[in-house]
């Protein structure tokens, strides 16, 4: 795939998010024409693009649901479910064409073919009222002008500029006969004389010619027709003839063209009312944004026609600032995307790991400088440290992105999904803004989905139901994400009817996921749906109930070193909370020595740092002014010998709002941690959550702090209380207190 | 003769034999094609070697760090220039004693793998001999048992001035899927070590 192909196909997916945004607006506000507007424009440049790529099955489908959205915007026809569910059908039609030009087949197969075909059918029966009104695309190169922005000229008649040549008298042939003759084809409405070719009185040659006329002509003629008119003078003049309806870009050409300069002729178009000041205005702002861009474009104006006209008095200045208006928002937008780079993803990554060996490196350095014991050595190389983790930190500032983008898929999931089921559900997303790293939002999106069709599916009831509970008879989903603590939380929240606890207790015992004797918090039973191979619905549906969503979804988190939870309150709905870490690169982490290996504790877990004192030996909790809080013995839980030093500290670590400490020998102080993954040989290993390279060279390990305090908790449950062990590892207790709202 | 018994269903007493042979076949065409050049090491006074083309370097041992919850055929991690790579007690992975770190202990470094999934893997050796070419007469099969590890992780028996030398079947003694599962159960035993 050729440069341009790939520009075309990436830009393309853009404008189609943009288009079914648009769609999904529509429906709800179907009387906004700025956002018609917007899903118009979109759909016009994926036409023109594809012009310019010469991919001719993707131009021929997107002109006739051009045609449509035309209609659609005037008013011929109206918006509706029918409608927008067809043009949606139609965006992601588009999607798999532009699939198809990706992977570089000359065609679609008949497959994709076929459901195109039906589309255009149903297109044309149902909204193009079936005329066999003559759809031929344009020709090419019309529609090469178009995609460099401009709509159509509002303006019925035909618009003839000519020039003749300095020949023409001498020839015998006057140009008052030509304009005669092509009276007798329509009625002139508008004639200008430009005279701006004739020389001071002196140098002028009585028997040359030096006049042009620009001329706005009604006509039911034909092109060739008109062209005939000019057919003796053909080679002695310059003749353009714009036919009614033509694009501002071909007026814009022949203002650049004209040898009067842009300015003059276009004050004449206007006066002459070929075209409206906002249209000149808009085919000028156009050009002399694209002027950089084109090549071929002639060199435009500088300063707009429009200010032009102003100071020269020919226009009002109100009337000009009233179209120049409309025009500059779009242009702000237009710049602001030039202000956008696209990079390479794998370039990024390339950075990120190179800002991670500086990291290490830097640190190595600043250990060495340390140990020197030279003052102002350690006090260059901590500022190189500093500079190294601002740059660290812009650096994966780039891979951030917001997460509405992702949100917003669902818009459509909803709507579909929702109409499938014959329920009305409205979406509310809130904190589309959290930032998160693009290689967490990549991965979120599968779970999501799950998340978000298990509660169309299970959670909302029908309208029915709903209404018998005394609810609103529109079921709402919420989409909600913020910061917390260094991770990011997102909530998918229901208000439909809950999970049914006895229900999936009951399923947990027929499927022996427990025993049948085992007690459980409620808390932990709800949680039991994510287990492998659980699914509650007692009909299986097209949306969901396979049984493969819940534990998916939960391995999907896990790998993303995420944890998801579910609160719920039977008949007043769900709520599923992931916890996700911000970045799976670098973190600021905490370094803590027990034995002779350094452990990296996440230090936005870290609350505070006290020393281990007055405890007993046995006991595995401590005063905490006043709070009980339990901690995890390092030593003890990884096996590490060695004799226990005279003072052992506590990290004090917090967790989605609950608090344990880690009993390490040593507090060594805070690290930039770069982390490597330890690899698949220890894709089962809970409670470290990767590893680190530190200054001396050594291998670190990141501590996983919930996964380990989870892990304290099912060995201290196995130990104590043999009989509910099993159960409890299964379904990870990592809570022991009931938090059902 | 291979196509035929692999296409048959499995089951039955001419099938086994069948699928027996097929092996056999597999085995001689994979040390026709394989390696020829190998690099030798020792293990508890026994002489093992690798086809060189799965090497990629050797260091020295030190630097190690442990990962805690790990089967004892884990020895660690090490820093290979940025990259963090794990390292395996051969000898524990045989079943035996872990290795006792010598003045000669040594971390070869090999590559296993499949395509797009390659990744690097230290083995921790007693000490490394040398480079040897065997050529194929003098590779013997594997003994289906007396070599005190598994057969299957037996490549073939090269005769090297008159001794023989274990040729490692690398991809399965490092089986990824294999050791992952291993320290799997390790990992969710809780039991510390």
């Amino acid at each position: 795939m050729d440069e341009l192909t790939s520009t075309f196909v990436n830009e393309s997916r853009d404008q189609l998010i943009a288009m079914e945004d648009g769609l999904l607006r529509l429906e709800q506000n179907p009387d906004d024409a700025d956002n018609l507007g917007a899903i118009f424009r979109a759909a016009h440049t994926i036409k023109g693009g594809s012009g310019v790529v010469e991919c001719h099955f993707i131009e021929a489908f997107t002109h006739k649901v051009e045609n449509v959205l035309d209609k659609l915007r005037n008013g011929e026809i109206p918006v509706s479910g029918e409608l927008s569910t067809v043009m949606l059908e139609c965006c992601d039609h588009l999607g798999a064409l532009l699939d198809v030009l990706a992977a570089g087949s000359p065609h679609p197969d008949p497959e994709v073919q076929a459901r195109g075909d039906a589309l255009l059918a149903t297109l044309t029966e149902q909204f193009l009222g079936g005329s066999a009104r003559d759809d031929a695309l344009p020709v090419e190169h019309s529609s090469e002008l178009e995609a460099s922005g401009g709509g159509v000229v509002n303006t019925d008649a035909w618009h003839i500029s000519v020039r003749f040549g300095p020949g023409v008298l001498r020839k015998g042939m006057d140009p008052l006969s030509f304009l005669n003759f092509l009276a007798s084809l329509g009625e002139i409405t508008a004639i200008n004389t430009l005279a701006d070719a004739m020389p001071a009185a002196a140098e002028m040659d009585p028997e040359s010619c030096y006049l042009g006329f620009e001329i706005h002509f009604q006509t039911r003629a034909s092109k060739a027709q008109i062209e005939q008119v000019f057919e003796f003078v053909r080679d002695e003049c310059t003749l353009y003839i714009l036919p009614p309806h033509s694009k501002i870009n071909e007026y814009i050409t022949l203002i650049n063209e004209s040898p009067e300069g842009p300015m003059r002729l276009g004050e004449i178009l206007v006066r002459s009312g070929a075209l409206t000041q906002a249209e000149l205005e808009e085919g000028l702002a156009v050009q002399s944004r694209s002027a950089g861009v084109e090549v071929e474009g002639a060199s435009p104006a500088q300063t707009p026609i429009g200010e032009i006209l102003v100071e020269q008095k020919v226009v009002h200045k109100e009337l000009v600032e009233a179209a120049a208006s409309r025009q500059s928002v779009l242009s702000d937008k237009k710049a602001l995307d030039a202000r956008m780079i696209r990079v390479q993803a794998d370039k990024l990554d390339q950075l990120i790991d190179l800002v991670g060996e500086m990291v290490i490196a830097g640190a190595g350095a600043n250990l060495l400088a340390q140990r020197s014991g030279q003052s102002d050595l350690m006090e260059s190389t901590s500022v190189l440290l500093r500079l190294v983790e601002d740059i660290r930190d812009s650096a994966l500032q780039l891979r951030m992105v917001q997460i509405g983008e992702t949100f917003n898929r669902f818009n459509r999931v909803v709507r579909d999904n929702a109409r499938e089921m014959g329920k009305a559900i409205d979406l509310v997303i809130t904190g589309a803004e959290t930032e998160l790293d693009k290689s967490v939002v990549e991965k979120l999106g599968d779970p999501l989905m799950h998340l978000v069709r298990n509660a169309i599916d299970h959670g909302i009831e029908s309208a029915e139901v709903r209404a018998a509970r005394g609810k609103p008879e529109n079921g709402t989903l919420q989409l909600n994400a913020y910061h917390d603590s260094g991770s990011i939380v997102i909530e998918v929240i229901d208000d439909g009817g809950g999970l049914p606890r006895d229900k999936i207790r009951q399923k947990a015992i027929d499927k022996g996921l427990i025993d049948a004797a085992a007690t459980l918090s409620d808390h932990e039973i709800i949680n039991l749906i994510f287990e492998a191979g659980f699914s509650t619905a007692d009909q299986v549906t097209n949306i969901s109930g396979r049984g493969v969503g819940m534990d998916v979804v939960k391995r999907n988190i896990q790998s993303l070193r995420g944890s998801v939870e579910v609160l719920t309150a039977e008949g007043e709905g769900s709520t599923f909370t992931i916890r996700l870490p911000l970045t799976l690169a670098i973190i600021d982490g905490f370094l803590t020595g027990v034995g002779k290996a350094s452990y990296v504790v996440p230090l936005d877990s870290v609350v505070e740092c006290i020393e281990l004192a007055n405890v007993p030996e046995q006991r595995n909790y401590l005063n905490l002014r006043g709070e009980v809080l339990p901690f995890v013995r390092l030593r003890e839980l990884f096996g590490i010998g060695g004799e226990i030093p005279s003072r052992q500290n506590v990290v004090i670590v917090q967790y989605a709002g609950e608090k344990a400490g880690l009993v390490v020998d040593a507090l060594l102080g805070e690290f930039q941690t770069v982390i490597k993954p330890l690899g698949v040989l220890f894709k089962h290993l809970r409670g470290i959550g990767g590893s680190t390279i530190l200054g001396t060279g050594e291998v670190a390990l990141i501590l996983d702090v919930p996964a380990l305090v989870e892990r304290a908790i099912s060995i201290e449950g196995e130990r104590l209380a043999p009989g509910t062990a099993a159960t409890n590892a299964r379904t990870g207790g990592a809570h022991e207190s009931v938090s059902i709202h | 003769m291979t196509q035929i018994a692999q296409a048959r269903p499995a089951g039955g007493a001419v099938n086994a034999v069948a699928r027996k042979a097929a092996a056999a076949l597999q085995a001689q065409q994979a040390a026709a094609e394989g390696p020829q050049q190998y690099l030798t090491f020792q293990l508890r006074s026994e002489m093992f070697a690798v086809g060189i083309l799965n090497v990629k370097e050797i260091i020295e041992y030190g630097n190690l760090t442990a990962i805690p919850m790990m089967p004892p055929f884990i020895r660690g991690v090490i820093n290979l220039r940025g990259c963090v790579v794990p390292v395996i007690d051969l000898a524990a992975r045989f079943g035996h004693a872990q290795s006792q770190v010598g003045k000669r202990s040594c971390i070869v470094i090999v590559e296993v793998g499949e395509n797009d999934f390659r990744h690097d893997i230290g083995i921790m050796v007693d000490a490394v001999s040398e480079v040897i070419e065997i050529p194929r007469s003098e590779i013997e099969p594997a003994p289906s048992f007396g070599a005190r590890i598994r057969a299957d992780f037996i490549d073939g028996m090269g005769k090297v001035a008159g001794k023989f030398v274990i040729l490692l079947n690398i991809a399965r003694v490092l089986s990824t899927d294999e050791i992952e599962l291993l320290a799997g159960i390790a990992a969710e035993s809780g039991a510390p070590p």
